[in-house]
């Protein structure tokens, strides 16, 4: 490329613009190559290997028909542990045993093999050219323009068959009011996660933690909603005495019943199930990213990279003495996005 | 005994025999079985002895009349069933101070427990030890019981009961060894920084089907070596660091020359 000799800088230790190719070093011989003995024994070597590999086989084949499952956690295990092992000494045999006879006894003897040029000889790209010209001129494209025209349109359009399913599906809903509500609302009962029994504010003792959903029909339940509107619904409740809490910020000092309070169980970090109650320090962990809220204080964020306290929900009795919702969340509940607070 | 050899044919020896084997067979059983070591049998002498128990082993903390101090809470109203968890795990007494009490080989004997147990008891109402029945995790439905842990137990206890962190130095345990009855004990009392989880929230039978899910857990599991079920940490670790090493190894075999 670019020349550098008029460039000499005087080295102690010799002209380092320059040096000569040390070639490949000198061939070492192996000891398979002088030795009998070991060339014998690396034989056998090989030779055990592949054994190795047919008894692996044959054990596969013997644990295939011997060794059925046989319904049990133990027996699936027996099963597939020994398959497993046998299959894995059948190909490791091979593999071993190829590389090891390669290694040992094939020759090893260096070979230099020169690249050659990329550029191809001109003649060679004289006739390329001349072979594409030709297959243009054969086709007529040249000529026929509504031929030309319908092979891009087809192929330009072909693409939309797999790119148009893909991009619709990206996100699924984009609507994202449906974040803003919840099935909570005026009335609604909180019931027993997963069996949806109402609960009875006598029977939530103090110390308990609560998981709830909201009280949806039977029908409700089987339909596909139900499924995403129970992940934003999901609620954690528990009782502590009244004494322990922290006074109540303003607008929310009604929200609780007897020492049971109500949170949104949506992490407001990420968005995952904050639901570790540590019953004797009322505090919240979320598993995911250690968030830690305070129950007593609001669930004020304690600890963890959570921002907001977790929602409340404001609950109340019915006549029955059911635990209702005074009213759904006064906030979108979990992690924040852009159209949250407008 | 030739005497006895002579008349081992007579027609009246199998009913001898008989009687004889029925009275060791239930003799030995009088001194060997279990006592029926229930709160709910305890007589006043129990109380007694066990406020003598909690008086030398237990006040220090929990007060002269388990009223409480600032070191441990009150024990009035939390019932047989605490008393028998915290004893019987060992737990309590608590050898030192730390974020929890951690199980140790049981400091009581069962009927030293029996006995601490009645005297909490006599003390307030509070749940009682469970029946063998109610603990009968071969009477529960696995399934049902598995809904009912990943909805108010996996979060902390892990998905098949491992265990897991919690704040400050304090951890759920592993429910691997732990016994039925402690596991019923646990949900119904609340330990520590457990919640409670009543009969009102899981139902005794609900509490069945959990042990009955734990049980079927300690099978193992179908895939092989679990690898501890602590999920995505340990199972990287082994990927990463043994898994990749064994290929870096094999790739280095393979490209090294043979001597």
């Amino acid at each position: 490329m670019s020349k550098t000799t008029d460039v000499t800088v005087p080295h102690p230790e010799g002209d380092l613009e320059h040096f000569q190719d040390p070639g490949i070093p000198e061939h070492r011989h192996r000891m398979a190559d002088t030795d009998p003995k070991a060339d014998k024994r690396a034989e056998r070597q090989v030779v055990v290997l592949f054994t190795i590999s047919v008894i692996g086989t044959i054990v596969a084949l013997w644990a295939y028909f011997a060794i059925r499952p046989d319904g049990t956690t133990a027996g699936v295990r027996t099963s597939t542990m020994v398959l497993g092992l046998a299959i894995f000494f059948a190909l490791a045999g091979i593999g071993v045993g190829a590389i090891h006879w390669a290694k040992t006894l094939m020759s090893d003897h260096e070979v230099v093999e020169d690249r050659h040029a990329t550029r191809s000889p001109d003649d060679v790209r004289e006739i390329a050219v001349q072979k594409l010209a030709d297959g243009i001129k054969d086709s007529g494209i040249g000529r026929r323009g509504v031929l030309k025209g319908v092979v891009v349109s087809a192929l330009a359009l072909f693409p939309l068959t797999i790119a148009v399913p893909l991009i619709s599906s990206v996100g699924g809903d984009w609507n994202v009011g449906t974040f803003r509500t919840t099935l909570w609302k005026k009335g609604t009962r909180l019931t027993y996660d997963p069996t949806g029994r109402p609960i009875k504010a006598s029977d939530v003792t103090i110390g308990s933690a609560v998981h709830v959903i909201p009280e949806v029909t039977d029908e409700y339940r089987q339909s596909g909603e139900w499924i995403s509107e129970k992940a934003k619904a999901l609620v954690l409740m528990v009782r502590l005495d009244p004494r322990d809490f922290k006074p109540f910020a303003k607008g929310k000092e009604n929200w609780t019943y007897d020492g049971i309070i109500a949170f949104s169980k949506i992490c407001t970090h990420v968005g995952c199930p904050v639901a570790l109650y540590e019953q004797q320090t009322h505090h919240l962990l979320c598993p995911c990213h250690q968030s830690t809220f305070d129950v007593a204080d609001g669930a004020k964020v304690v600890f963890g990279p959570a921002k907001r306290p977790l929602p409340q929900l404001p609950i109340t009795v019915d006549s029955e003495g059911y635990l209702v919702a005074q009213d759904g969340f006064d906030e979108p509940i979990g992690p924040s996005y852009w159209e949250r607070l407008r | 005994m030739k005497a006895l050899a002579a008349r081992r044919h007579h027609r009246f020896a199998p009913v001898v025999l008989l009687l004889l084997a029925l009275l060791v067979t239930g003799g030995v059983y009088a001194v060997l079985a279990p006592g029926q070591a229930r709160a709910d049998s305890a007589s006043t002498q129990d109380i007694e002895t066990g406020k003598k128990l909690f008086q030398a082993n237990c006040a220090t903390c929990h007060g002269l009349d388990a009223q409480g101090t600032d070191n441990a809470p009150s024990l009035i109203g939390v019932g047989a069933a605490a008393v028998d968890f915290q004893v019987s795990t060992g737990r309590m007494p608590m050898a030192m101070d730390g974020p929890q009490a951690q199980t140790k080989p049981r400091q009581m004997t069962e009927e030293q427990t029996s006995q601490l147990a009645a005297y909490i008891a006599s003390l307030g109402a509070g749940p009682a030890i469970p029946t063998d029945e109610q603990v009968d995790g071969s009477k529960g439905n696995p399934a049902n019981g598995a809904e009912i842990f990943r909805t108010n137990c996996a979060m902390c206890h892990n998905a098949t009961g491992q265990g897991g962190a919690l704040s400050e130095g304090k951890y759920a345990p592993s429910l691997e060894r732990t016994s039925a009855r402690n596991i019923y004990q646990a949900m119904l009392t609340g330990p520590q920084s457990m919640p409670v989880f009543n009969d009102a929230n899981i139902t005794p039978d609900e509490k069945r089907d959990v042990i009955a899910y734990l049980e079927a857990q300690r099978e193992g599991s179908a895939g092989g070596a679990t690898l501890g079920s602590l999920g995505p940490v340990s199972e990287g670790v082994w990927a990463w660091v043994v898994g990749l090493g064994l290929l870096i190894g094999a790739a280095v075999w393979i490209g090294a020359k043979s001597s």
